[in-house]
């Protein structure tokens, strides 16, 4: 990306664009990933709101998939997870393995 | 129409600033300027104003109640004076930075230590390099007008920057003077509506005020910050122009006085330029070619304009009624950046007076000027620098 | 009206502050700005003292926040809130705004306790209307894990180290929850986000309050504590159960602990998976561990004596 010069930038660098972290991934932070295991999911959506970065998607009060282009891997959610008898619906899985 | 008053700095400080009437002030009470802000907040408990005021618990937390204010979107004051102002240092770099049109009278005070209240300019040249305006003050008129002014320079969408008015402590600030008025209507009309640039406030588009800038764009910033300046004098002067047909008062970027054809000259900034225009006259009485300087904008510093005054001279002394312990006083720094670049130039020397609120008195002036008389016919310079009106 | 607390409704909100944030893996304070935010439904402004928060949700032109949002200083957050609140009552009383808006400042302990103690005090002093949220770490955890007068009795940091003489920090934390409360300041309280619904139900009553509001919110630092990335949560859980850091609020000066523990636990079950502890389970650092536990029970016992006789 080409940086900008003097010329281009706003006054007092204000951000004028709310939530533009959006833009920033920051999933290539991760070494573990969290993988989600759906039979075991009771739905308790504790992954959800323990999650520092809001990276589990939630449509309609389920949960979905990790997005992964910001889990950076802490593994809170796995840890929280309750699972199902005893069964965690989330595990950490080292990356590229 | 004009009314004529016999009123001190600070009241007509503070009536300036009932005129412009701003959405936020920030007060808190510091010799010598306490009395202007309390005497605003009389307007405010009268209803003179719309004003909110925020009775802050330190200077420090002043500047950022401004900041934010500021941010939030509207016009927004604060005054203060010495240690205030010393302890504001942080946060005067955080409202130009953000671009900010805070507008805050500067009574002029010492620093400690040791404590002293009393008035010299040590307080807004520690101040200089804080990316605010500096507009300078010898008089409660000028105080007046140049408070007013204020708030078209700074808020100029092209400049959005914070505004420093100085004035000089108790001897401007406490003592009654005859002077002007503007009208009320004719005073909100000159500032007009603030306009707003990025507001906080504006809920639908939320934005960031203070990022973390790194070694990627921050130089950047600063350049840009600089460019800002360069746009100052300009405005400043178009404000002038308008200002004097409203008030039939005339402003520039500096005064002179006498200086046209002079051989020797003063350069001093606020109060004691009065005292020196008498002593000037007197030396011209007699025959010698004296004049005077008087920097009203400090900053930026309008380097070219101040060479081009001073260029015919033969001597110049530059009084600062502050010190940089260890260099030349602040004012001397800038006049002898600006004479360098002069391919022929005056003799300069730099006298230190009156710190501390001691009396500058046309004793002082006629030493000063007898001395440069010396220099322009063919004497030596003893020493560059020197304290004038101390005691062994 | 306010969103009920289930996490099914919660889950359906706009998240105000946003994925792409750079706080380090695993911490604490992300967790406890989202859940404040998400129990606000109102539009907000926020203020932010200097530190991990400001420095990794806002860089260059990249903004986590979805609200509007400013960082001045590291001392100064209740001041500069302080600032936009008088700005907005300016406006409004002027007829110039016509929307009810909320504030809330977030700052660290560090920015809290300590360097934004006096801006604090006299933001609430002054009855601004706004919820102060120290997310508490226990140490200056942006500039590398310095003391600050939150960092627990016996901690080593990098400025109170534990070392062959001295062994961490030798005094017991300040309690800012109750010093603030002492602001007579309508509303109070000390969560934790392992205890969401409490932690929301506290910021939506805060809401309910017009004036100053100061929540002080626990928020593990993995990299401070010297603990896991994965542990924040049960970390807090710990703390709430061991009464380290006791749930309670005090609301117009009546103070009442929200979760009392079925069975109090020792409080070297919170410090033990911490390395910032790690010196004090060491022989000869007994009479510290058990100060620590000593504390914590006094602590406690006060605390439910205020709830008891209703103070």
């Amino acid at each position: 990306m080409k940086q900008k010069g003097w010329k281009e930038l706003v006054p007092g660098a204000v951000v004028l664009e709310g939530g533009s972290a959006c833009k920033f991934k920051t999933g290539s932070w991760r070494a573990f990933r969290p993988v989600w295991i759906e039979e075991n999911c009771i739905q308790c959506l504790f992954c959800w709101i323990y999650c520092p970065d809001m990276a589990i998607k939630v449509k309609d009060g389920k949960r979905g998939e990790f997005d992964y282009d910001y889990c950076k891997g802490c593994g809170i959610c796995a840890l929280e997870c309750p699972g199902k008898k005893g069964k965690k619906a989330i595990v950490m899985e080292e990356e590229g393995k | 129409m004009a009314k004529v008053v016999a009123v001190t700095g600070n009241e007509a400080c503070a009536n300036a600033l009932r005129q412009v009437n701003p959405d936020v002030c920030g007060i808190y009470p510091i010799t010598p300027q306490t009395d202007m802000m309390q005497r605003y907040a009389s307007f405010i408990s009268d209803g003179k104003v719309d004003t909110e005021a925020i009775l802050v618990e330190s200077e420090h937390s002043s500047m950022s109640a401004c900041i934010g204010a500021s941010a939030a979107g509207g016009r927004v004051i604060t005054a203060t004076s010495s240690q205030g102002l010393a302890l504001m240092w942080e946060m005067l770099h955080i409202a130009s930075g953000d671009r900010l049109p805070i507008i805050m009278p500067v009574v002029n005070r010492a620093l400690s230590a040791p404590l002293n209240i009393h008035g010299d300019h040590s307080d807004a040249m520690g101040a200089r390099d804080t990316g605010w305006i500096q507009i300078w003050s010898e008089n409660a008129q000028e105080a007046y007008d140049n408070t007013i002014q204020a708030f078209r320079v700074g808020e100029h969408m092209d400049i959005r920057l914070p505004v420093m008015v100085c004035l000089d402590g108790f001897i401007i600030s406490h003592s009654i003077e005859r002077m002007e008025y503007l009208e009320d209507a004719e005073v909100k009309n000159f500032v007009g509506e603030f306009k707003n640039l990025y507001p906080l406030l504006d809920l639908e588009k939320p934005k960031s005020y203070g990022p973390l800038i790194l070694t990627d764009l921050y130089h950047e910033y600063k350049r840009a910050q600089h460019e800002v300046m360069l746009k100052v004098k300009d405005v400043v002067l178009d404000v002038a122009k308008d200002f004097e047909k409203m008030s039939g008062r005339k402003y520039g970027l500096f005064e002179t006085y006498r200086l046209e054809d002079a051989d020797i000259a003063l350069v001093i900034l606020n109060s004691a330029a009065g005292t020196s225009k008498d002593v000037i006259d007197e030396f011209r009485n007699k025959g010698i070619k004296a004049g005077l300087l008087k920097p009203r904008l400090f900053r930026p510093f309008p380097y070219e304009e101040v060479a081009e005054a001073l260029k015919n001279t033969k001597a110049v002394c530059v009084l600062d009624r502050s010190d940089s312990f260890g260099g030349y006083g602040p004012l001397f720094m800038e006049i002898s950046s600006a004479l360098y670049q002069l391919k022929e130039r005056p003799v300069l020397i730099n006298k230190i007076y009156g710190l501390g609120g001691r009396d500058y008195l046309p004793s002082h002036a006629e030493l000063v000027l007898n001395e440069l008389h010396g220099i322009a016919q063919g004497g030596k310079i003893n020493i560059i620098k020197e304290y004038i009106g101390v005691r062994e | 009206m306010a969103t009920p607390l289930t996490l099914k409704e919660l889950s359906k909100k706009e998240d105000l502050f946003t994925h792409g944030h750079r706080m380090c893996s695993g911490c604490g304070a992300p967790i406890v700005v989202k859940m404040v935010l998400m129990a606000t439904d109102y539009p907000v402004i926020a203020a932010n003292a200097t530190g991990c928060l400001e420095v990794s949700s806002c860089i260059s032109e990249y903004t986590a926040w979805k609200i509007p949002w400013i960082h001045t200083a590291f001392e100064n957050a209740a001041a500069t809130l302080s600032g936009v609140e008088t700005m907005y009552r300016s406006l409004k009383k002027q007829g110039k705004i016509d929307k009810d808006v909320k504030f809330i400042a977030f700052g660290g302990d560090g920015g809290t306790y300590d360097i934004g103690f006096q801006s604090l005090s006299g933001a609430m002093e002054r009855g601004h209307d706004m919820i102060y949220v120290c997310y508490d770490n226990g140490a200056y955890m942006n500039t590398g894990i310095q003391r600050s007068s939150a960092t627990p009795l016996g901690a080593d940091t990098t400025t109170c180290p534990a070392g062959s003489v001295i062994p961490g920090k030798l005094r017991a934390r300040k309690n800012l929850t109750k010093i603030m409360a002492a602001h007579n300041i309508p509303y109070a309280a000390q969560a934790s986000p392992s205890h969401w619904m409490d932690l929301m139900k506290k910021v939506q009553k805060a809401h309910s309050y017009e004036g100053p509001k100061f929540l002080n919110v626990l928020a593990p630092c993995n990299r401070g504590w010297r603990s896991k990335t994965n542990d924040a949560i049960a970390l807090c859980k710990l703390a709430v159960n061991s009464c380290y850091w006791p749930l309670y609020e005090i609301e117009n000066g009546v103070t009442k602990i929200t979760s009392t523990p079925r069975e109090k636990a020792p409080v070297a079950d919170f410090m033990k998976p911490q390395g910032r502890f790690k010196h004090l389970f060491e022989p000869g650092n007994e009479a510290l561990l058990q100060r620590v536990q000593e504390e914590v029970d006094a602590e406690w016992e006060k605390l439910k004596n205020a709830e008891k006789c209703g103070c």
